[in-house]
């Protein structure tokens, strides 16, 4: 267990919403070692994106124990848990979720800023060159295609190197093909700096290139299935 | 067919509730409840004066004359011509007893005074009785302030002028106190008969008589005043009647409505701003909607229609609360504001007011309606879809800003008609739309300069800085509207602010500086030589003037009723000092023509004051009838001369040459600069050897005048405050409007790594950036309005105040700030995950 970078144990996850309390995910544990590439796989509404907002820390467990790089996150504060997230995380969402207010350079520098990084821009621009977009740097992303959205999306993940990346399907609002370009440079990037990967997808072939896939149902965990 | 149908889709989108529109109804109802307010006092007030006309003015109708009596023919005529006849004189006096002196102004009446209404003593008596007095000694009633000033008691022995009275009783109320305007000392009531003969109303003193007349109630006032001006042989007097018992109440109320309705008209322009953004914002949401029922078929002028009824029944609704709350809001206010007026008046509910202010609202919801609304008709479907996110763009079909430009029109026509002062109405305009179009350019000028910092060298590694400047120069943001809403209620603040304090400063501050000590008036051509000489004889006195001073109405020019040939100038209107003068005066310094020889004695030559004179419309060569004491005298005006009235020292707008009056019974004025601690026992001389004439103390007359500005820069500010609580209203609307942006971007910030401390520095810098802008372009579109005012309206020099300035900038800041960091206060409390989700 000495090289497990993410470990959950009985981890649970209760909101209140309007319906009333509603049990998102149910003692789930698990493991993920360093290096690891897993796909979580599910049906619609079975805890997917919960759990993978979970080991961001962007949710908070309402019970169990979510231990990351050996931090438990559940005793985090926010602040805490931003800048844990600051040095070691990067994450992708479906929407891409670019600041509307900044062009596709400052979405990438910002990260990076917040890190203290001397040279933000200058690598940010070395990102945003590497996912094939140097010519759109200035543009803002109202004017971008939803793929280059997603590109500098991953750009702005990948740019402080960090040990773990979290993406939440991120290719379900794009088509197929540009969904393929970008699964391609999600794995390139995952291979340059030997990030940990956790991925949310409903595909079968992106899930298919994985280490391990996760299943699961109605917020329980199911069977692991081992692919390589 | 089409019409049903889109009033039956928008009442099912109705059903949804209001809430986008929140800020659309608090805004129109503000501005619509501001102007209602005023313009139903005004109505109070108006109806007021027109309902106690005779018993402000103390008769049906009156005839008044300067400096004399009326003769025995216009004494018959109105004998003949009216059921009763009371005669008053007014003149201003000093009320002295032992050492104390106080400046008053008496009104000396006869046994039928009142003719109407009644006169409230304290102790309550009849007037008849205190004016009878006691032990030998005339009665008189002196207003509160001088038994006060004075330290006298109900029978202590005083003297008015030098003659003997006793103060029998303080004067609780005046019926027709409101017909004289303004006066510089309190009042004083003594019978007439009591002063005839004496020194005080003889010929050549300053003292002025008013005939009120009790006419039947049919009397047509119209034909009774053309008789009377037939009948009566040279027609030397005023005439005022019952529809106009206090005309100066009447103008003052006029303008200051007048004003507070355009300052309203500015805060309705402000809450336009945030009508405007609440359409767009609500229009935003429903461009799925929009693009469903376009691909269901419905054409584009359903699609307006749909959301015109919308927006149309929740303007209504608007209106509707801003009409109740401007009607209840002076019954609420009306013990504070009937106590604060000279007249009776009962504030009531009138219709024409609320009228009035519906107009407005109806116009400018309009105005800023059409826009947004006109915008989301022309969108095609697909293109809503791809640009659901970023607002309406484009310019509306050019029908529709034809419309628009129709209803600004008409908006600003309303304004006129209402108001009755196109000058004012057009000028405000012209003031409402520049500042819109400076703050509209600025806005863009500090979203381009801040695009341009955050990418400065020092912007980076200043994460919260950038993303502050970023935020303010990226697209989509709150910049223009914070810069517009905030900026046009800051600019009629910082207007007013700057106007009233150059006013007073300019009053209290720097004029005493410059202005006599003293004026000194009544003193007899007897008296003038031996107080010349007192005065020359004071090291104390570092200067003096003196002049002959007769009063005069000028009733003609070039032969043509003066009113008609100059149009209502302040000159025309009542009685003016004139003087005399062989020599031309040493520091009179003449621009056009020639002063008359030192030994002239032909047919009166004049010399006019030069701007006056070309506000008036005269030229070298003009004849113009001056009516001195009943007498006609016409004369040439043979030069134009500056005249400087700034320093209140002493300013002929009319001087004669001296064959031409001085044989008309006159008396002389002296102005007298001394330093403070001569001025006591050098007033006490002059008391003690002249008892009849008036020394008037300029730094009273200012402070009389100053507490009149007091009053309209409270009236004002308020105003210009009602417009900025607007503007915060809409900022308010601009904040909660971006809330989900900044949940939004705090969500994908933590997620990036930046905690709640530098968001939260980020979203107050960039609200303090916006806030500052908005002040800083406040303070010069204010700025440059007041000095417009103070330089072309006041003729006065502006100097740019920083207190006021600085007020507003925290001011704007400080609103910007708070309420930016209540609204992403909020945002920063909830979860990123279940914002970010949200948003999937």
């Amino acid at each position: 267990m000495s090289d497990a970078i993410i470990s959950l144990s009985g981890a649970n996850l209760i909101l209140d919403g309007n319906a009333g309390r509603v049990e998102i995910l149910h003692d789930i544990s698990l493991d993920v070692m360093r290096g690891e590439t897993v796909g979580l796989i599910g049906p619609s509404g079975s805890g997917k994106s919960s759990l993978l907002m979970l080991l961001g820390g962007l949710e908070q467990a309402t019970g169990g124990i979510v231990t990351v790089l050996g931090h438990d996150l559940t005793s985090m504060d926010e602040d805490q848990l931003a800048r844990f997230r600051r040095d070691h995380m990067g994450v992708v969402f479906q929407s891409f979720h670019l600041i509307p207010t900044m062009t596709a350079l400052e979405n990438v520098a910002t990260p990076l800023e917040l890190a203290g990084a001397p040279d933000a821009f200058a690598r940010a621009r070395a990102e945003l060159e590497a996912v094939g977009l140097a010519a759109r740097m200035d543009h803002y992303p109202s004017q971008m295609s939803g793929g280059e959205q997603q590109r500098v999306a991953l750009a702005r993940a990948a740019a402080p190197r960090p040990e773990i990346l979290l993406a939440d399907e991120p290719t379900g609002n794009l088509d197929g093909t540009t969904g393929e370009a970008i699964i391609e440079l999600l794995f390139g990037l995952r291979d340059r700096h030997g990030s940990t990967l956790v991925m949310v997808t409903h595909a079968p072939e992106l899930a298919g290139r994985c280490d391990r896939v996760i299943r699961l149902r109605d917020g329980h965990l199911e069977p692991a299935e081992v692919i390589a | 067919m089409k019409v049903a149908l889109a009033w039956t889709i928008a009442r099912r989108e109705l059903r949804a509730g209001i809430k986008g529109f929140r800020v659309l109804i608090a805004c129109l109802a503000l501005g619509v409840a501001a102007i209602a307010g005023v313009t139903s006092v005004r109505e109070s007030i108006a109806q007021g004066l027109d309902r106690e006309g005779a018993a402000l003015l103390g008769g049906q109708a009156e005839m008044e004359f300067t400096y004399r009596f009326a003769t025995a023919d216009e004494r018959a005529w109105m004998d003949a011509n009216a059921d009763a006849v009371s005669e008053i004189a007014d003149f201003r006096s000093m009320v002295t007893t032992g050492d104390e002196r106080a400046l008053t102004q008496v009104k000396a009446v006869d046994n039928a005074y009142p003719l109407i209404g009644a006169v409230t003593l304290t102790p309550d008596m009849p007037i008849e009785q205190a004016l009878a007095g006691q032990d030998g000694l005339s009665g008189a009633v002196l207003d509160p302030m001088l038994f006060e000033r004075l330290g006298l008691s109900v029978g202590d022995e005083i003297a008015i002028g030098g003659e003997p009275f006793v103060a029998m009783a303080a004067l609780t109320r005046e019926p027709d106190n409101a017909s004289a305007g303004f006066s510089l000392g309190p009042r004083s009531i003594v019978a007439l008969e009591a002063l005839r003969g004496t020194s005080l109303l003889s010929a050549g003193t300053l003292f002025e008589t008013a005939y009120r007349m009790r006419l039947p109630g049919d009397t047509d006032l119209d034909a009774y005043e053309a008789r009377a001006k037939a009948e009566v042989a040279d027609g030397g007097f005023r005439w005022r009647d019952a529809r106009n018992g206090a005309p100066g109440v009447a103008r003052f109320v006029d303008r200051l409505s007048s004003f507070l309705v355009l300052v309203g008209l500015a805060g309705l322009a402000v809450g336009g701003v945030g009508v405007s953004a609440a359409v767009r914002a609500y229009l935003d949401r429903k461009t799925a909607v929009i693009a469903t029922l376009k691909t269901l078929g419905a054409e584009r002028s359903t699609i307006l229609m749909i959301y015109a009824f919308q927006v149309g029944v929740l303007t209504l609704v608007a209106i509707a609360i801003g009409v109740v709350l401007g009607a209840v809001a002076p019954l609420l206010a009306a013990p504070v504001i009937e106590a604060q007026l000279p007249v009776p008046v009962a504030i009531g509910v009138h219709v024409g007011p609320l009228v009035e202010a519906s107009v407005y609202g109806l116009l400018s919801a309009a105005i800023f309606v059409l826009w947004p609304l006109s915008r989301a008709e022309q969108i095609r479907p697909a293109a809503l879809y791809r640009d659901a996110g970023f607002g309406l763009r484009g310019m509306p079909r050019p029908r529709y800003i034809a419309v628009m430009a129709v209803m600004v029109v008409m908006l600003v026509a309303s304004a006129i008609v209402f108001t009755d002062s196109a000058r004012l109405v057009l000028w405000s305009f012209v003031g409402v739309v520049g500042s819109f179009a400076l703050l509209g350019l600025s806005a863009r000028g500090v979203s381009r300069l801040a695009r341009r910092l955050s990418r400065a060298r020092f912007a980076k590694g200043r994460t919260g800085l950038r993303l502050a400047l970023s935020s303010v120069g990226g697209p989509g943001g709150e910049t223009t509207s914070v810069v517009l809403s905030l900026g046009l209620g800051l600019t009629v603040l910082s207007a007013v602010g700057q106007i009233d304090t150059n006013l007073r400063n300019a009053i209290a501050q720097d004029l005493p500086e410059v202005a006599p000590s003293y004026f000194v008036v009544d003193i007899q051509p007897d008296q003038i030589d031996g107080v010349l000489e007192r005065l020359s004889g004071d090291a104390g006195v570092r200067k003096f003037e003196s002049a002959p001073m007769l009063r005069g109405i000028i009733t003609h020019i070039n032969g043509v009723d003066a009113e008609a040939y100059a149009g209502p100038h302040w000159v025309i209107r009542g009685d003016r000092g004139i003087t005399y003068s062989a020599a031309k005066p040493e520091n009179a310094k003449i621009t056009a023509g020639a002063w008359w020889q030192e030994d002239y004695t032909g047919p009166p030559q004049i010399s006019f004051a030069a701007e006056e004179a070309e506000e008036m419309g005269l030229t070298l060569g003009d004849t113009m009838t001056v009516n001195v004491l009943g007498r006609d005298i016409t004369g040439e005006i043979t030069s134009f001369r500056e005249v400087d009235f700034s320093g209140a020292g002493m300013g002929f707008v009319l001087s004669m040459n001296d064959a031409a009056l001085r044989g008309a019974p006159h008396s002389h004025i002296a102005t007298i600069y001394a330093e403070p601690e001569a001025e006591a026992p050098l007033i006490r001389d002059l008391a003690k050897a002249y008892p009849n004439i008036t020394t008037i103390r300029v730094r009273d007359a200012i402070g009389r005048v100053v507490t009149v500005l007091e009053g309209i820069a409270a009236a004002t500010t308020l105003g210009a405050l009602a417009t900025l609580v607007t503007g915060a209203v809409v900022l308010v609307g601009a904040a909660a409007a971006g809330e989900n942006t900044r949940r939004y971007e705090a969500a994908i910030l933590k997620t990036l790594g930046a905690t709640r401390p530098v968001i939260l520095r980020s979203f107050a810098l960039r609200s303090a950036v916006t806030g500052f802008a908005a002040a800083l372009v406040a303070l010069a579109a204010g700025g440059f309005a007041a000095w417009a005012v103070i330089h072309f309206v006041m003729k006065s020099d502006f100097q740019f105040a920083w207190g006021p300035a600085a007020l507003i900038v925290v001011g704007g800041v400080l609103l910007t700030l708070l309420t930016s960091l209540w609204f992403s206060w909020r945002a920063m409390r909830v979860r990123p995950a279940r914002v970010l989700r949200s948003a999937d």
